[in-house]
């Protein structure tokens, strides 16, 4: 369709300035010409810039991407407004968001700082894994698809090659192709996989080794064998051409850049976990290695490349609900050796059957037990030694599939600590004690546990202390009459007593 | 319109009511039976009766195997569906057994075809299990009716076949309860899965609603008393298998 001037009308929106003008389509601002208000936000309309005689491709990636955005909800997305018959006036009209996109940081004169380059990460990965749990897989993340809001937050823009779970994909087709950007495309696509979320990793991992080093970790092949190079080669590491980027950072991205899929990160979400907690990236020679990858391993992965075929890949939310961050609160005053074995208990049991499963351990100190004057009080040293505690704690469920990470919170709200830590981090379960915290206020107010059940985003389990049949000897009953015990006594009875009524 | 659309009923007058209710609830408006109305089931009599009376106002019948199987019982017995054949013959009345011999085998509601099996030959029963089979019947009913949609049952399984941007057909199973947008400029062939004899582990009762107006093909799954379907099997005195397949959806 040809250039539309401000002032022209379509289907009820009056056609304001052109804002993009790409290949395969036109944006331009919209307002409702019948000069009914804005829905709430300002709108821009695609229109797409095929006639008749115009390739088929284009055709069915603006229908796809017509279908797939009505699907979808949340932030990380432009709001649907409305969609054309594609037969007679084919456009989409959806929410116009402010901000730049990644284009803004990659083409800057100067580099990015580390800490803007593991924000920018960690905002597409969360971006990207609120569009896995609604079973869609994007398939075409690149710098122009990728806008920030002025929050820092990513939104995720043109779903013309993405692949939604629940409706048949209209670009799968029994010859598998190749569908996707040559620059940023993964692996897997490359043999026409399609619906894999790690799909999706990969290509930020793309945009990530670019902020890093300024280069394209692959290029941008032209042809079918420079395409098939990333099923079996390592691009140069990161801090070969740019020393300066820090060991845990180069792990992050060669770990997304991993030629198979089940070596990268298994859910966006713990991508965007390391990149918020570098302190905790678990490095190996992949983030140490500065001299690239040797001649023989990347012929052995080349042998196996070339047998590398079409696999149909799981349901993107099923796939990424196997691999759950849990956080556990462990309280560090006022606690029963019961509380911490049931707790544990309790993680264990949640971990067990979830070998790719990610463990936060997570304490809540007073803001007020650090100082900045006091030496003995200094943050470094009060924060060391709550982790040493919480690591003591979480010892005996150490395992190797697990990587398990320490935090140590400052906040005068517990609860508000707890819950914005899991917001923070795509928590999927929260484990805590079902009592512990605030012993001596809970009768006036609601207890922590509470407060972070009644707001949380995700499943919690409220874990009630128990001893194992071993340790309920002597030294336990005796304890128990003691003043430590007839404290979480009440605790308990209160709890289930006065605590109640506001759940009602 | 919103067309709910129910094939495979084989006499299960609970998993039908619940069907029923169900697609009401989704403001069906128009009901159409894909055939199969009998057989295996112990309610024939009430099923023929329930759809009858729905086609006074409206509701769209074709014939399936079983329900031809039942008008003329094979003298021989040899699967285990002709063994219900006689039966359901004895159970039904002349003028239930009438209605059943003058059922189409097609009927087509404006770009809708709906065929019990394949719409390539539908008198051969031949089942549409995969992309070839499904792309036969879609190429003859696309060259016979001028359709863009064709639906069926026959398979017992919720399928829907639809074009890519390649040639062939690709197959997709559907999520129950998601709208699937089904654009009229492209070509679809669901096979609706089974009211009353689910065979996929699952005891629930599969039905299919299109929206025309919108362009939307909704599959659904709904719960009924299999319990009750599978005692009224024993109860009639019909082989046990048949009430425990019911329990188990196999």
């Amino acid at each position: 369709m040809k250039l539309l001037e401000p002032g022209a009308l379509l289907d009820g929106f009056a056609i304001d300035e052109c804002i993009h003008s790409g290949g395969m389509a036109h944006i331009y601002r919209v307002h409702y010409a019948n000069g009914q208000p804005n829905p709430g936000f300002d709108m821009a309309m695609k229109v797409p810039r095929m006639t008749a005689g115009d390739g088929a491709e284009n055709i069915v990636s603006f229908e796809v991407e017509c279908q797939i955005i009505q699907a979808l909800h949340g932030s990380h997305v432009p709001r649907f407004v409305a969609a054309g018959d594609l037969q007679n006036v084919p456009y989409l009209v959806m929410e116009y968001i402010q901000g730049e996109t990644l284009d803004h940081w990659i083409e800057a004169e100067t580099r990015p700082g580390i800490d803007e380059m593991a924000r920018l990460g960690a905002a597409m990965a969360r971006a990207a894994h609120a569009l896995h749990l609604q079973n869609t897989v994007h398939l075409d993340l690149k710098p122009a698809n990728v806008l920030f809001r002025a929050d820092g937050s990513a939104v995720l823009l043109d779903f013309g090659l993405s692949c939604h779970a629940h409706y048949p994909d209209l670009l799968a087709e029994q010859l598998r192709k190749a569908v996707g950007s040559p620059t940023w495309i993964a692996p897997e696509q490359v043999v026409g996989v399609r619906g894999d979320p790690r799909s999706d990793i990969f290509a930020i991992g793309v945009m990530l080794y670019e902020l890093c080093t300024g280069e394209l970790p692959f290029g941008s092949p032209q042809t079918e064998g420079g395409l098939r190079q990333r099923l079996w080669m390592d691009p140069v590491p990161p801090r070969k051409i740019q020393p300066d980027i820090p060991a845990w950072l180069q792990e992050v991205v060669l770990r997304c850049l991993e030629p198979e899929a089940a070596q990268r990160y298994a859910s966006a979400a713990l991508l965007a976990f390391d990149l918020t907690h570098p302190t905790q990236v678990l490095i190996t020679e992949r983030g140490l290695n500065t001299r690239g990858t040797k001649f023989r391993t990347h012929f052995k992965r080349w042998l196996k490349a070339a047998g590398m075929h079409y696999q149909p890949s799981p349901v993107p939310s099923q796939q990424v609900e196997e691999v759950p961050i849990i956080m556990v609160a462990v309280p560090h005053k006022d606690v029963t050796d019961a509380t911490l074995y049931s707790l544990r208990q309790a993680v264990a049991r949640s971990l067990g059957t979830r070998p790719g499963a990610r463990l936060a351990c997570v304490t809540v100190i007073s803001s007020s037990l650090t100082s900045t004057s006091d030496d003995e009080k200094s943050e470094t040293s009060v924060h060391r030694r709550y982790l040493t505690d919480l690591r003591q704690w979480a010892q005996p469920l150490d395992h190797p599939g697990h990587q398990t990470s320490y935090h140590v919170l400052e906040s005068g709200d517990v609860a508000q600590a707890l819950l914005s830590y899991a917001r923070g981090n795509d928590v999927s379960m929260i484990v805590m004690g079902a009592a512990t915290h605030g012993l001596k206020t809970q009768r006036f107010v609601a207890t922590v546990p509470i407060k972070v059940a009644m707001d949380a985003p995700c499943t919690i389990i409220l874990v009630k202390q128990a001893l194992p049949f071993e340790q309920l000897g002597e030294p336990v009953d005796a304890k128990r009459n003691g003043p430590d015990y007839s404290d979480s006594d009440s605790d308990e009875a209160s709890l289930f007593g006065d605590d109640l009524g506001p759940l009602g | 319109m919103r067309l709910a659309l129910l094939s495979d009923i084989h006499a299960n007058l609970q998993a039908l009511d619940a069907c029923m209710l169900h697609a009401r609830a989704q403001r069906a408006q128009r009901f159409a039976f894909l055939g199969d109305l009998v057989g295996y089931g112990a309610d024939p009599v009430a099923v023929v009766q329930r759809i009858m009376l729905l086609t006074e106002e409206g509701a769209m019948v074709v014939k399936g195997n079983h329900d031809a199987m039942a008008l003329h019982p094979p003298a021989e017995v040899k699967t285990v569906g002709d063994s219900t054949a006689k039966w359901t013959h004895e159970q039904l009345q002349s003028s239930q057994l009438e209605w059943l011999e003058q059922l189409p085998l097609t009927l087509q509601c404006e770009n809708v075809l709906m065929v019990h099996a394949s719409a390539d030959q539908p008198e051969r029963w031949r089942y549409v299990y995969d992309q070839r089979a499904a792309a036969a019947s879609l190429d003859a009913a696309v060259a016979d009716f001028d359709v863009r949609y064709v639906f069926g049952g026959h398979v017992h399984m919720q399928t829907l076949y639809y074009r890519g941007s390649g040639d062939g057909l690709m197959p997709f199973t559907p999520q129950p309860g998601v709208a699937v947008p089904v654009p009229r400029h492209r070509q679809w062939l669901g096979t609706i899965g089974s009211v009353g004899q689910p065979r996929d582990g699952k005891p629930l009762a599969m039905y299919a609603l299109l929206d025309t107006e919108r362009s939307q093909l909704t599959f659904h799954r709904v719960a009924y008393d299999h319990h009750a379907a599978a005692s009224a099997i024993r109860r009639a005195g019909l082989p046990a298998h048949f009430a425990d397949r019911l329990e188990s959806g196999r």
